[in-house]
This record gives structure tokens, C-alpha cells and sequence, in this order.
């Protein structure tokens, strides 16, 4: 062997090192995917009992489409009988005798989650059309007209401080801002507003993020051209940071439509029957609570006893919970995309 | 001609009271050939009058004063760092956009009015001041949205009128054969040399009457270059061009006047002739034939 090739082999000792790390990365990949694989799996096998069923057409319409009720279980002619609060009472009519039938009922062990599933696409609606319209506002002051100084250092220290807010600070604040100072009640303007708060600081940065991405020789050009500065920025500088803003709110979603903390004092019925369009008034519409999947979640989970029928409905509300943010998550996705293929550059 | 800088210094306002005076005592001053001599008989439209241009405490510029005349092709060369850039963009008020630059002395008129008056409205000064940047920058967007961008600014929504002026646009830009088949395909689909002119012809679609070209051709290869090149032959009978350039033959085929910059002083200003064929000053000789710089 000659010293030439020699040079190029690097000994046992540095090899062995280089597959340590890479096997320590690789493991702590393989860690992080079976935990969250582990934590679908659990919730989708568990969820699917609830939300699909074996006869045609093989999905739970009732869960999905009815407000939550009591469960009755009793024994009928021999047979063990469960029935939701409206049957067992149409039934109780028809059976005189089972008036006094010896009944186990469990609350919201019946029926379905539909007001929860409306309550929580309007809450992430609202809040974050909220969020955009004031956070994008923010991240272009910031990033297109303020002038670096010490006071906007400090307000973009405040905004990074708000992301390390917990949510349920914010869930006090809006509770005391405009559930009982603004006097809105517990109602969805109160909790768009909450929720909106909650996500400024995600939606401002990566919004500012987006905006700083958009090259310069574009705002110079359109300027060239004799655009004003907010010409400038709402049809050479905007369309072009959307898809990145989109990006960061995608993230947004998941987090409004899932925290419950923000809306448990602001926005959140335990329970409500009215659809939220059971109004009399448009007004009304704003000034009213909803159910919402997260906190159904809890209360199903943490404010009853529990049994295998309660744990039937958390299961199946999680699964539809993950269900609904993925969806709204891959509309956005599907919506960014289109706007990056027509603005690419 | 020599000393036509004490003259012009009488008429300065008084703000800024002691940088140029000083520096003509210590340093030699370089005089400013040409500043008089562009005053008698020519057809001055940007009036540059010992201007001093300050980068926060940094200056960029030192008693700039020259006269640009109208419907000729001025070129600004000298080595990297001299200010032509700083100059150019002076002309349409783009050094506004960056934070603690300011105008210490002096005044630039076009068609003699001061630029740099506070009534001035300057998102017009930049319709009638155009600019092509270094780095081409078509907005991604269509070709024919490119060079419409400037005409919906100002409210224009004349579909036959826009189709009219986007075509002529790009005739005018020497571009309209290769793109007229895709005026909707993205501006950002064209070649390098492409993309340039269509900066060019975008510029042109709001009719200024003067265009600014910052090394228009610094990124294109030779064939394109000679493109832009032709096209600034034929621009030079409707617009004032001034432009910026690192390449010597460039200046010395497409301009009639050339000034020559060092260090943020103009050193020489004549006919472009002139400087490449018998340069008043010893420095600008030995940059025009690459000596230095
Ligand atoms: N944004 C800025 N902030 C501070 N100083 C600047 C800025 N832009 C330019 N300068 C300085 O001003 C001087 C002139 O710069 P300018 O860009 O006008 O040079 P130039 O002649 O165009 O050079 P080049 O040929 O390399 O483009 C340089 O010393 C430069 O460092
Ligand atoms: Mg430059």
C-alpha cells in the first residue's frame, strides 16, 4: 500500500463515529413518527367504531348530524335496550309500562356532534379571517412603512413574547375584555376575538417573513413606474407574499380550531341545541355561544363519569376533529398552491 | 471652463456650510470641466447644479454639476463605487426609498424645476423619469401585464387602447416578434437578454421623456447585449437617456456625451468623443483605456 492511498482512507474509529450519528438521527426520526403514528392510529381505529358502521351507508349520519343527548339503557321484554332522550320518549309513550322501567343513563352518550362540528368551523372561520385581516395589516406597517427604530424593535419583541403566552391567559383575557367589559357575553365575537389574539403572533411573522421574501428589484420597479407605495404594495408585493402568509395560517388553523382553553370562557356552550343560524335577528348571530369539538371534547372526557359509552363519543369527536383540520388545512393548502403557481418567480 | 464650480457656489443655498468649501482647500480640487460649457447652446433638460448626496453621514457626492441635454444618450462611467448608481437614481428621486439619505446640497432641475422641492409630486416625476435596472426585474406576472402595469396605475382600462400600447411597446423595445404569440405567458419565461427588454419596453409604455438604464447589460451575454444596444440606437430620437455602464466600448458606441466619475467627483464631462479620443485629464485616460479602475 502506498502513501497516496492511504490518505484517502479514513480509519475504523472516524467511520464507526459517523454511523453512530447518523443512527441517532435516524432513530430520533423513527421516535418522533411512531409516537404520532401511535397517536392516529389509536384515535382512528377507536373514532371509526363511533363515526362508521358495518350496514350501508356505512357511516354514522346520526353522529354527524345530531345535537348530543342522553343515553337510556334498560331491559325491555327480556332485551337490553339504548335508546337517545327523543326515542326513549317517543317509546315511553307508545309502552305506557316502560314509564317506569328501571333505567343507567349517561349524558351526551347519544346523538351526535353536529352543533360542535359547526360551532368550531365558524370559530375558525371568524377568527381567522380576524387574525389575516389585522395580522397582514401589522406585518406590512412593520415591514413596508415603519422605520427600524427602538420602538419597533420593541414591538416586535412584544409580538414574540405573545407567541409564549398560554392560551388559557388568553382565554382569561378575553373573558375580561369582551365577555364582561365589552359585555358581548359568551358569544362567537367574543371568541374570534380571543382566538384571534391567540394566533397575531404566528400570523405577523411569518406574514412579515413572506413580505421580506418578496425581492426588492419588484417594489423598485413598480415605484420606477409611478406606483405609490400602496400600489405598490397591494399589486406588486401582496400577491406574491399570499402563498407564504397562507402558509403560516395553515398552521394558525390547526391551532385556533384546536385550542380549548381560549374559548371555554368566551365562546364555548357545554351544550346548545339551537344551530347557530336559529336566529332571530342577523345581530343575534354574533352575540351567541356554540359548542365546539375541543371543548366537547373535554367536557365529554372530564366533566362526566366515565364509562365505555362517553368514551364511544370522545373517541368519535377526536377522530372528526382531526378529520374537519385536515380538511380545512388541505383547502388552504390546495388554495396556496394555485396562487404560487400563478405568481412564481 | 476650468472653475466653474466658485460661481456656482455663491448661489447654493446656505445649509450645508463647510464640507465642499473645506474639501476645496485641502484636496486639489478635481474641477468640473464641462458644467459651463453644457449651459451655452445645448438643450439642457436635467440641470444637475453642484450637487452633494449624503448616505447617512457617508457622502456619496461631491459638487456634482452637470447638464443632461435632451434626446441624446449620456453615458456615466468610472470605477465601481464612484456613485454613478447614487446619481441615476437621484434623477427620479428612488434614493427617497432608503432610509437617511439626503440631498446636502445643491439642486437638480428638470426642465427647470427643482426636483427636490417638497411640493414636487414625485410619483409623477417618475412617469416622466424612467428607470431599467441592473438586474432585470420583470414583475411575475404576463408579458402583457408587465408592460400595462404602469397605464393601470394611472387608471387606464381601454382594452383596445392597452392591446395598441403594449404592442407598440414592444416594437419599440425591439421585442414584439418573439413574444407576440405568448403576451400571456409569465414575464419570467424569457431569456435574460428578453427579460431586459422588457424592462425596457415596460419603461417606455408610460412615455416618459427621460430613461434611466443602470448597466442595462451587466447580466447579458454579448448577443443580447448588442440587442439592447441596437434598441438604445433607436430609443435615442425620442428620449433622454442616461446611462450607467462598466463597459468602455459600450459607452463609446451608443452615447454622445460621457462623463467620467472617481471617487464621487465628476472628473470630466465632454462629448463622448472627446473623452475616449483626447481626455482633458490624465485619470480619465488611463480608466477609458483600462488602466485603472
Ligand atoms: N444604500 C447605501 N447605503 C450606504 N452607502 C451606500 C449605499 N449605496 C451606495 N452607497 C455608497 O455610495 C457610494 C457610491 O455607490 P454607487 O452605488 O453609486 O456606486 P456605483 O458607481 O454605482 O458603483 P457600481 O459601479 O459598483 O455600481 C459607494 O461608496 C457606496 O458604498
Ligand atoms: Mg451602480
Amino acid at each position: 500500500m502506498n502513501a497516496a492511498t492511504h490518505v484517502f482512507r479514513s480509519t475504523a474509529g472516524a467511520r464507526r463515529g459517523e454511523r453512530a450519528i447518523f443512527w441517532l438521527f435516524r432513530a430520533a426520526t423513527w421516535f418522533v413518527l411512531l409516537c404520532g403514528a401511535a397517536v392516529f392510529l389509536n384515535i382512528f381505529v377507536k373514532g371509526s367504531r363511533t363515526v362508521f358502521k358495518a350496514e350501508a351507508p356505512f357511516i354514522n349520519t346520526t353522529f354527524l348530524t345530531e345535537a348530543p343527548e342522553s343515553l337510556y339503557i334498560f331491559e325491555w321484554e327480556g332485551k337490553k335496550r339504548e335508546m337517545g332522550d327523543r326515542e326513549f320518549r317517543a317509546f315511553k309513550e307508545q309502552n305506557p309500562a316502560a314509564a317506569h322501567v328501571a333505567t343507567e343513563s349517561y349524558v351526551y352518550s347519544a346523538g351526535g356532534i353536529w352543533p360542535c362540528i359547526v360551532g368550531t368551523v365558524l370559530l375558525v372561520v371568524g377568527s381567522m379571517t380576524i387574525a389575516l385581516c389585522l395580522g397582514v395589516s401589522a406585518a406590512i406597517y412593520l415591514n413596508e412603512y415603519a422605520r427600524d427604530g427602538a420602538f419597533i424593535r420593541f414591538v416586535r419583541l412584544a409580538i414574540l413574547n405573545l407567541a409564549g403566552v398560554p392560551s388559557i391567559v388568553f382565554g382569561l383575557f378575553g373573558f375580561g375584555m369582551f365577555v364582561i367589559f365589552f359585555g358581548w357575553n359568551v358569544s362567537l365575537l367574543a371568541g374570534w376575538f380571543t382566538l384571534a389574539f391567540m394566533v397575531l403572533p404566528v400570523v405577523i411573522t411569518a406574514s412579515e417573513e413572506s413580505l421580506k421574501a418578496v425581492p426588492k428589484g419588484f417594489r423598485e420597479g413598480s415605484l420606477a413606474l409611478g406606483a405609490t407605495k400602496w400600489q405598490t404594495i397591494r399589486k406588486n408585493v401582496l400577491p406574491y407574499a399570499l402563498p407564504g402568509i397562507l402558509t403560516s395560517s395553515i398552521l394558525g388553523i390547526a391551532r385556533v380550531a384546536g385550542e380549548t382553553a381560549p374559548i371555554m370562557f368566551t365562546a364555548a356552550y357545554v351544550v346548545r341545541d339551537k344551530l347557530p343560524w336559529d336566529v332571530d335577528r342577523l345581530g343575534d348571530f354574533f352575540f351567541q355561544g356554540v359548542m365546539a369539538l375541543p371543548y366537547h371534547i373535554y367536557v365529554v372526557s372530564s366533566k362526566i363519569p366515565q364509562n365505555d359509552y362517553t368514551e364511544r363519543v370522545q373517541y368519535g369527536t377526536a377522530f372528526v376533529f382531526l378529520f374537519i383540520v385536515a380538511l380545512i388545512a388541505t383547502s388552504s393548502i390546495l388554495l396556496r398552491n394555485h396562487l404560487r403557481n400563478r405568481y412564481k418567480w | 471652463m476650468v472653475n466653474a464650480a466658485p460661481a456656482t457656489m455663491e448661489t447654493r443655498p446656505p445649509a450645508p456650510p463647510s464640507a465642499p468649501a473645506l474639501a476645496a482647500k485641502v484636496s486639489p480640487r478635481f474641477p468640473a470641466v464641462a458644467a459651463a460649457a453644457a449651459s451655452e447652446g445645448r438643450n439642457v433638460i436635467v440641470d444637475i447644479d453642484d450637487v452633494d448626496f449624503f448616505y447617512g453621514a457617508t457622502q456619496a457626492l461631491h459638487d456634482i454639476t452637470l447638464g443632461i441635454e435632451a434626446k441624446k444618450v449620456t453615458a456615466l462611467i468610472g470605477p465601481s463605487g464612484c456613485g454613478k448608481s447614487t446619481l441615476l437614481r437621484c434623477l427620479n428621486r428612488m434614493n427617497d426609498l432608503i432610509d437617511g439619505t439626503r440631498l446636502g446640497g445643491g439642486t437638480i432641475k428638470i426642465h427647470g424645476v427643482d426636483i427636490y422641492q417638497p411640493d414636487v409630486d414625485v410619483i409623477e416625476l417618475r412617469k416622466r423619469v424612467g428607470m431599467v435596472f441592473q438586474k432585470s426585474n420583470p414583475f411575475p406576472k404576463s408579458i402583457y401585464e408587465n408592460i400595462t402595469y404602469g397605464l393601470r396605475l394611472q387608471g387606464l382600462k381601454d382594452r383596445r387602447k392597452l392591446d395598441e400600447i403594449v404592442e407598440r411597446s414592444l416594437r419599440g423595445a425591439a421585442l414584439w416578434d418573439e413574444v407576440k404569440d405568448r403576451l400571456q405567458a409569465s414575464g419570467l419565461g424569457l431569456s435574460g437578454g428578453q427579460q431586459q427588454r422588457l424592462c425596457i419596453a415596460r419603461a417606455i409604455a408610460v412615455e416618459p421623456e427621460i430613461i434611466l438604464m443602470d448597466e442595462p447589460c451587466s447580466a447579458l451575454d454579448p448577443v443580447a447585449t448588442a440587442k439592447v444596444e441596437e434598441l438604445i440606437q433607436q430609443l435615442r430620437s425620442r428620449y433622454t437617456i442616461v446611462i450607467v455602464t462598466h463597459n468602455m466600448q459600450q459607452a463609446a458606441r451608443c452615447s454622445d456625451r460621457t462623463a467620467f466619475f472617481y471617487l464621487g467627483k465628476l472628473i470630466e464631462y465632454a462629448d463622448t468623443r472627446e473623452i475616449f479620443t483626447n481626455p482633458a485629464h490624465a485619470q480619465t485616460e488611463a480608466y477609458v483605456s483600462g488602466r485603472f479602475g
